[in-house]
């Protein structure tokens, strides 16, 4: 493993930053397989176990008036983005103090006020969504950047490439990440891309592009960052491919048997947490320092859980609730 | 009370709104440089410039999306498509983004947006231009629909479309374009949900909206000629819906039916049957009937055409034959 280790204190303490970040939703998301097993969650729980480095550069590449959209895969980044635990869980227990008032689930986190523009479950139907943020940051006048996550599957629909072209012409601040995980489902992407480098396509819209590794934090901030600062200035979106794994089946009822095991452990030796804990090592914090870390981060999901697991149901009243906006 | 067009009753609804909200913004296929494929937005974009008339690629889906994205962030977005036969390429972000996604995030994201574009049938234009879609959107919560069939309506309706904060499905007559028709000078509204009793009748009930109201009227003038006196309520808007506009009628006339351009299957009017026969059965002298379009795609001959639409004729007949 080739390393970079943080050169001085401030990079140290950025890079701890990140791993707790990383390691929060690595944990919390398997308290979410466990509760999922045991049927505290229902409906698909897709797993980002893996690809968190993905979802925590980027987001650490952007200010709070920034903005965010996400797939159903969207635990991750909405922890990246510095979302409590604990409505987080609350809304994949299905309960009202969840952060949709558990009208979204798993799939459909929403936080309007961390301008978390909410997990979308139509592959590929949010990359449009998310030119239209941007859209409207350009008419406000705003500077603010938006960002969008997807996988190399939704880059085969034609709502990508509407979003994208439009989005080039009109130079708008959004930044196209792919985590390119290497599977839609059970497809391979082989078979599923007839040019197998998702960020070449930015070619066609006359966009800039990137293609990196993600399972470098710091390394997916620093891309992230120039994409961002870039469309900050005015100068339209970027597409972005980041190399990643998902460690998990698609979702949690997938066994992934369309992969091999040895496939797998290869990647496995990758895993962007374990990573960034050796070079934590590498830059001088003791083991024990980042042992307690993990176990204050276990004891914040354990409450996360226990506020999930008592929190009421949605009042039975809120079934007709929100259909339609309330009146001015 | 100036006379104007169908389109220019549009036209002018969408121009003060925008003048006096600056989060307004009309999106669209030639709606600007070419001044509207229908000439709905003809003047605009010298009025409010490129960044608030804006001309898109055909990318339906796309330019859908952008509308309800920016919606999220506090624009309000008047999205139109050229007519409502390419919006079935943007359905996805009708359906699946913009109708719900103030539910799915527990109230956090009205949607304060309007899809609208030209509707209906005729012209000869054949299967894939000549449809009217308002029964398919209706059939999802989430989503306002709105079909005006006069001037006046129109102007009303869409200014209360425009600045209501859901999505609103705004479907125009395209063969009532270059209709005319009475509009009062003075700015108005008309909520939506409310229908309107178009011509006063003792009976039967019959129940339209949009381009049909035409073949009601036509109908209702014939029969006046036999001694039959038609009430007609145009319901203007289908949701919300003005229920009890239906049942009043329905009680006083004791029999009803609805004229509609849609197909009959699953159409709007199967909706207005069972909630007659649910909620007015008592007052009931005969089954409710539909006159609708044909089941068949439109043809492009022009006497398959004039066969598969509803018209006067069909009307007249199916009501006759509900009085013997
Ligand atoms: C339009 C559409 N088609 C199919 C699906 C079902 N589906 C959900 S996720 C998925 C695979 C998407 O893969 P990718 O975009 O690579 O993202 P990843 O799950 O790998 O993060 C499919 C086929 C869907 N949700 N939407």
């Amino acid at each position: 493993m080739v390393s970079s280790i943080p050169k001085d204190s401030q990079s140290v303490s950025e890079l701890k930053e990140f791993y707790r970040q990383m390691v929060l939703i690595r944990k919390f998301e398997e308290a979410a397989a466990k509760a999922y097993s045991v049927g505290k969650i229902g409906g698909f729980l897709h797993l980002y176990i893996g690809q968190e480095a993905v979802g925590v550069g980027s987001i650490a590449a952007l200010t709070p008036k920034d903005y965010i959209v996400s797939t159903y895969r969207d635990h991750g980044h909405a922890l990246a983005r510095g979302l409590n635990p604990k409505p987080l869980m609350a809304e994949l227990f299905g309960k009202g103090t969840g952060i949709s008032k558990g009208n979204g689930g798993s799939m459909h986190f929403f936080d309007r006020n961390a301008h978390f523009m909410g997990g979308h479950g139509i592959v590929g139907g949010h990359i449009s969504l998310a030119a239209g943020i941007a859209f409207a940051s350009k008419f406000k006048k705003e500077d603010s950047v938006t960002i969008c996550f997807f996988g190399e599957g939704a880059a085969n629909i034609g709502s990508f490439h509407e979003g994208l072209n439009l989005a080039a012409i009109w130079k708008l601040p959004v930044v196209f990440i792919c985590e390119n995980n290497h599977y839609a489902m059970g497809t391979p992407e082989y078979r599923a891309l007839a040019v197998k480098d998702v960020s070449v396509r930015a070619y066609a819209y006359d966009m800039a592009r990137d293609h990196i590794e993600g399972d470098e934090v710091r390394k997916v901030r620093d891309h992230v960052q120039v994409a961002v600062e870039r469309a900050r200035r005015g100068e339209g979106p970027t597409l972005i491919e980041v190399s990643t794994y998902r460690f998990r089946g698609h979702s949690m009822s997938d066994p992934a048997k369309y992969r091999t095991k040895e496939e797998l452990e290869a990647y496995k030796k990758k895993d962007p947490l374990m990573r960034a804990r050796h070079e934590l090592e590498l830059g001088g914090i003791k083991t024990e320092e980042l042992d307690k870390m993990d176990l204050e981060i276990q004891t914040q999901i354990e409450e996360a859980y226990e506020y999930a697991e008592t929190s009421p149901e949605p009042p039975l009243s809120q079934l007709h609730k929100h259909v339609y906006a309330e009146d001015k | 009370m100036a006379i104007l067009t169908y389109r220019e009753a549009l036209n002018r609804a969408m121009v003060e709104e925008m003048e006096k909200d600056p989060s307004i913004y009309l999106m669209g296929e030639e709606v600007g440089h070419y001044q509207g494929a229908y000439k709905v937005s003809q003047g605009m974009l010298d009025k409010f410039g490129e960044e608030r008339v804006i001309d898109t690629p055909i990318s339906e889906n796309g330019f859908a999306g952008i509308g309800v994205g920016s919606a999220m962030v506090g624009l309000r977005p008047i999205i139109e498509f050229m007519t409502w036969n390419f919006s079935l390429v943007a359905i996805d972000q009708i359906i699946n983004s913009a109708a719900k996604m103030n539910y799915m995030s527990g109230g956090q994201f009205p949607m304060p947006i309007v899809f609208r574009g030209a509707g209906g049938a005729g012209g000869r234009l054949g299967a894939q231009h000549s449809q009217a879609f308002e029964s398919w959107y209706a059939h999802c919560p989430g989503l306002k629909v709105v079909c005006p069939a006069t001037p006046k309506d129109a102007y009303g309706l869409l200014k209360s479309s425009i600045r209501d904060n859901n999505p609103t499905i705004f479907i125009e007559s395209e063969v009532l374009y270059g209709s005319k028709g009475e509009v009062p000078e003075q700015e108005y509204t008309i909520p939506l949900g409310l229908g309107e009793i178009k011509r006063k009748g003792t009976d039967i009930t019959l129940i339209t909206w949009s381009r049909a109201l035409g073949f009601a009227e036509e109908a209702a003038s014939i029969l006046e000629k036999e001694g039959i006196s038609v009430e007609i309520v145009d319901l203007r808007s289908l949701r919300p819906l003005d229920e009890n506009l239906i049942y009043e009628s329905v009680k006083k006339t004791n029999r009803a039916v609805v004229v509609e351009e849609g197909w009959p299957v699953a159409g709007f009017g199967a909706q207005i049957a069972y909630l007659i026969q649910k909620n007015a059965f008592a007052y009931l002298d005969h089954p409710v009937e539909r006159v609708t379009q044909m089941d068949v795609p439109m043809s492009y001959a022009a006497n398959l055409e004039r066969m598969s639409l509803p018209n006067a004729t069909r009307v007249a007949d199916t009501i006759r034959e509900m009085l013997q």
